[in-house]
C-alpha cells in the first residue's frame, strides 16, 4: 500500500483544515431568473434547443412535483429550502458556442480545473482516463471522444445526447427512476441542466475509465445533473464521478439523478468520490446533497456495482440502489461515508431482488467524528418470484470522539422462503491506545487517524479504480482533519 | 548537556493517586539497564511517562533525553528523538497491515528528522531481513497489526518494530512475558544484535531468565513508586532467590 505514506504527507500539507477547493472562478455567468415556474422550465429547454417531447416531459414532472411533499423521514436536519429563491440554470457565457477543442475553452475555467488537480491537457495525454468536465450546468470539454467513437461508444454531455442519440434517450430516460419516484428526483426531472450520457454497444468492453468531475460554481444555483448509462448485452464499463465545490456562504442544493441500465451479461461499475464543501465547523455554507441513484439489472447475469466515498456536503441523503430483474443478476454496494464537525449523512442502499438466483452484497463503512451524525439505511427486498436470492450485508461504524453518532437501520423484507439473507454489523471507536501506539512510532495524531481510518475502509477503497484509490485515501485523511487532539 | 536519559526526582499521579514518588535514573548511551519489581509498583507507568502516553499527571521532577526536556514534547516528537517503547500489551489496529504501519512510521520519523522518504523496495527488503532474524514468517507482515496474533507473536512483533525503527533508547516493558523458551532466546539475540555504543535499553522484566541472555550493565528494583535498590547483574540473580519481601517496609 504505497499510498498510505502519501496520505499521511497530504494530510500534513493541509493542516489547518481549510477547504482546499474553496475558491470562486470569476467567469461571467448566464442565468435563468430566480424562481421555478413553467417559464423557467421552458427557458432551460430552449437554451438547450430541446425537442418538444422533452419539454413536455419536463413540464409534466413540474406539475407532478407541485403536488408532492418534501420527505421528512431521513435522519438529517437542514433549514427549509425556498425553491423560489434559487436559480435553476447557469452556464458560463464563453461556452454558449461550445468549444471545439480545449484551446477554445475559457482559460479561467481551465485554471479552475488545474487547482482541482485535473489538468485536462495532461489528462488527454495520460492514457486510460476520459474526462467530461461539467462546469455548473454545461459540459465544457470532452476528451478522448474520438478513441471511444471507434468502438461505437457514446460518451458525451446529456444535452448533446438528446441530439445525437434521441431514440436511446427517449427510450431510457426515466425508465429506472420515474418522475414521481421522490420529491428531489421529480424536481430534477423538471429542471435538470446537464450531466453525462454513456452508451456501450453490444459486446464492447470500454477500454478506459470514464470520468466526470462535477463542479458547482455559481452562487445560488441548484445543481440538477442527469446521468444515463446504458450497457448493451455483454458490454462492460467503469465510470467514475468525482466532485469538488468552491466555498460558499449560502447552502447550495444538489439534486442529481443517475440511471443505469445493464442488459444481458453486461456489467456497470459506478464509482463516486465526493468531497463537496461540507460547510464550516458549524455546517454553515455546505452543500445539500439529495441524490437519486439507481441501477436496473434488466438482463440475465448482468451486474451493477456501486462504490462510493462520501466525505463532503453538509447534508447528504443518498441511496444508490439496484433493481435485480434479470435472473442470476448481481448487485453490489461498497460505501465509505465520513462525517466530521456538523456534517450529516443519511446514506445506504436498496437491493430489490426480482429475478431468480439474484445476488447482492452490501459493505458499508461509516466513520463519524466531531459532532456529526452518520446513518446507514438499507433495504433488502426479496419479491415472491426471486427464488434462490442471496444477500450479504456488512455495516461497520467507526467513531472518533464521543460527541458523534452512528446509526444502522437495516430493513429486510422477504416474500420467498427460498432466500438467504445475512446481516452483520459492528461499531468500534478509535481507542486512545491505538492513537498512542501510532504516535509513539512517530505519527502525528492526524496521520494516525488517517492511517487507522484508511485501514478500516480498505475493503471499500480497494474496489475503486486504481487511479482514484490513491486520491480517495488522501481525501479520507483530509476530511478528518481536526477530529482529534 | 548530558547524553542519554536523565530522570530527576520524577513524581507522577494518576487520578490523584501518587504512583511514582521521586524516581532518579540515568541511562548513558550504550548501556543496558534492567528494572524489576513487584506487580503494580509503577514500572509501566514510568515507561509510559517517558514516552508521553496521555493520562498521567507529572507533579514534579524532570526527564531529559540527550538534553531535551521530553516532558514538554508530543509523543511523536519523542519518537523522532529516538525513544521507543515495546508495549507490555501490544495494541491491535484492524485493517492496517504490519507493513503499512511500519512503512508509515519509518517515513514519519524520517520526515521529522528532515530526511527523504525511504524507497519502497529498499524498505521491503530491509523489513524482510529484520523479520527473518526474528524468525517471523513473511505472511505476518501482511496481516493487520497484532490482529489475531498469539501473545508471543505480538511480543516478537514489537521487537520487529524496534529493529526497523532503530531507536536510540528502547524501553522493553515485559517483552519476555508470554514468550516460549525459544522465543525468549530469539528476542534476546535480537536485542544483543542491536547493542551498540550509542544505543541504550531499559528492560523491564520479572524474570532472571531474560537477563541471562541480555546481560544488563545495571539492575534496579522499583517498589512502591521508588527505586529501592540498584546493583549489577548479580542483583537480579539474588532477587530470584529472595523475592521482594525485603522491600515491603521500604514504602
Ligand atoms: N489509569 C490508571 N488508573 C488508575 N490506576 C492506575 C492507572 N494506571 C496505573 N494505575 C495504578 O498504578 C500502579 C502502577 O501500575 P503499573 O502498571 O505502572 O505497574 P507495573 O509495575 O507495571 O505492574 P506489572 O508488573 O503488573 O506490569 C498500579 O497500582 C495501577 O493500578
Ligand atoms: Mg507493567
Amino acid at each position: 500500500m504505497p499510498s498510505t505514506t502519501e496520505t499521511v504527507e497530504t494530510v500534513h500539507a493541509f493542516t489547518g483544515g481549510a477547504y482546499k477547493y474553496g475558491f470562486v472562478t470569476d467567469v461571467e455567468m448566464e442565468m435563468a431568473p430566480k424562481g421555478l415556474t413553467d417559464d423557467t422550465v421552458r427557458y432551460i429547454s430552449a437554451q438547450k434547443n430541446e425537442p418538444q417531447w422533452l419539454l413536455d416531459w419536463r413540464l409534466k414532472a413540474l406539475a407532478l412535483w407541485r403536488t408532492m411533499e418534501e420527505p421528512k423521514w431521513a435522519k438529517v436536519d437542514y433549514p427549509k429550502i425556498d425553491y423560489q429563491e434559487l436559480h435553476y440554470y447557469a452556464a458560463p457565457k464563453s461556452t454558449k458556442n461550445a468549444p471545439k477543442s480545449l484551446d477554445e475553452v475559457d482559460p479561467e475555467l481551465l485554471r479552475t480545473y488545474e487547482k482541482l488537480g485535473i489538468p485536462l491537457k495532461e489528462q488527454e495525454i495520460l492514457a486510460g482516463v476520459a474526462v467530461d468536465a461539467v462546469f455548473d450546468s454545461v459540459s465544457v470539454a470532452t476528451t478522448y471522444k474520438a478513441k471511444l467513437e471507434e468502438k461505437g461508444i457514446i460518451f458525451c454531455s446529456f444535452s448533446e445526447a438528446v441530439h445525437r442519440a434521441p431514440e436511446l434517450v427517449k427510450k431510457y430516460l426515466g425508465s429506472v427512476v420515474p418522475q414521481g419516484d421522490n420529491y428531489f428526483a421529480c424536481l430534477n426531472s423538471a429542471v435538470f441542466s446537464d450531466g453525462s450520457f454513456v452508451y456501450i454497444p453490444k459486446g464492447v468492453r470500454c477500454p478506459m475509465e470514464l470520468s466526470t468531475y462535477f463542479r458547482i460554481n455559481a452562487q445560488n444555483t441548484g445543481q440538477f445533473e442527469r446521468t444515463l448509462i446504458i450497457a448493451e448485452e455483454g458490454s462492460y464499463v467503469s465510470y467514475l464521478e468525482g466532485c469538488t465545490a468552491p466555498q460558499r456562504d449560502e447552502n447550495q442544493l444538489h439534486a442529481a439523478v443517475v440511471e443505469l441500465i445493464a442488459l444481458d451479461d453486461a456489467e456497470i461499475k459506478y464509482s463516486t468520490v465526493q468531497n463537496w464543501f461540507p460547510g464550516d465547523a458549524e455546517g454553515k455554507g455546505g452543500i445539500y446533497n439529495f441524490v437519486t441513484k439507481r441501477g436496473a439489472c434488466r438482463g440475465k447475469r448482468s451486474k451493477i456495482s456501486w462504490t462510493q466515498v462520501e466525505t463532503g456536503s453538509a447534508v447528504t441523503w443518498k441511496y444508490p440502489s439496484c433493481i435485480l430483474q434479470g435472473d442470476d443478476s448481481v448487485g453490489e454496494f461498497y460505501s465509505v461515508a465520513i462525517t466530521n464537525n456538523a456534517q450529516q449523512a443519511d446514506t445506504g442502499t436498496k437491493m430489490i431482488h426480482i429475478g431468480k438466483n439474484t445476488r447482492s452484497t452490501i459493505v458499508s463503512k461509516g466513520i463519524a467524528a466531531g459532532k456529526s451524525d452518520n446513518t446507514y439505511r438499507g433495504l433488502v427486498k426479496v419479491l415472491a418470484g426471486a427464488e434462490g436470492a442471496r444477500n450479504y450485508s456488512q455495516c461497520d461504524s467507526l467513531l472518533i470522539g464521543d460527541k458523534c453518532g452512528a446509526h444502522t437501520v437495516p430493513y429486510i423484507e422477504s416474500r420467498t422462503p427460498f432466500s438467504t439473507l445475512e446481516h452483520e454489523a459492528t461499531t468500534a471507536r478509535i481507542s486512545d491506545d491505538q492513537l498512542f501506539v501510532c504516535r509513539q512510532r512517530g505519527l502525528s495524531s492526524e496521520e494516525a487517524v488517517a492511517l487507522i481510518v484508511n485501514g478500516f475502509c480498505k475493503e471499500v477503497l480497494q474496489n475503486l479504480p486504481m487511479e482514484f484509490a490513491v486520491e480517495a485515501q488522501k481525501l479520507v485523511g483530509i476530511s478528518l482533519e481536526g477530529s482529534v487532539g | 548537556m548530558t547524553n542519554g536519559l536523565v530522570i530527576n526526582d520524577l513524581r507522577v499521579s494518576v487520578e490523584d493517586k501518587e504512583i511514582l514518588k521521586g524516581i532518579n535514573l540515568t541511562i548513558e548511551p550504550g548501556k543496558v539497564h534492567a528494572i524489576m519489581g513487584p506487580n503494580g509498583s509503577g514500572k509501566s507507568t514510568l515507561a509510559h511517562v517517558i514516552s508521553g502516553r496521555p493520562g498521567y499527571e507529572v507533579t514534579g521532577g524532570s526527564v531529559t533525553f540527550d538534553g531535551h526536556d521530553v516532558l514538554e514534547m508530543e509523543p511523536e516528537e519523542r519518537a523522532a528523538l529516538g525513544l521507543f517503547l515495546a508495549f507490555q500489551y501490544p495494541v491491535e489496529i484492524p485493517g492496517v497491515t504490519n507493513t503499512t504501519f511500519l512503512k508509515t512510521a519509518v517515513n514519519a520519523l524520517r520526515k521529522a528528522r528532515g530526511e527523504k522518504e525511504m524507497d519502497p523496495m529498499a524498505f521491503l527488503k530491509m523489513l524482510r531481513e529484520k523479520a527473518k532474524l526474528l524468525q517471523l514468517p513473511d505472511d505476518m507482515l501482511k496481516r493487520p497489526l497484532n490482529v489475531g496474533f498469539s501473545g508471543g507473536e505480538k511480543k516478537r512483533n514489537e521487537m520487529l518494530q524496534m529493529a526497523v525503527l532503530a531507536p536510540k533508547l528502547a524501553i522493553l516493558d515485559e517483552t519476555d512475558s508470554g514468550l516460549d523458551i525459544d522465543a525468549i532466546r530469539i528476542v534476546a539475540e535480537g536485542v544483543n544484535a542491536q547493542r551498540s555504543p550509542n544505543r541504550s535499553f531499559l528492560v523491564i522484566t520479572h524474570y532472571q531468565r531474560l537477563l541471562d541472555y541480555i546481560v544488563p550493565d545495571v539492575v534496579h528494583v522499583l517498589a512502591y513508586g521508588r527505586i529501592v535498590e540498584t546493583g549489577g547483574a548479580d542483583l537480579a540473580r539474588r532477587l530470584e532467590q529472595t523475592g521482594y519481601a525485603d522491600y515491603t517496609t521500604a514504602a
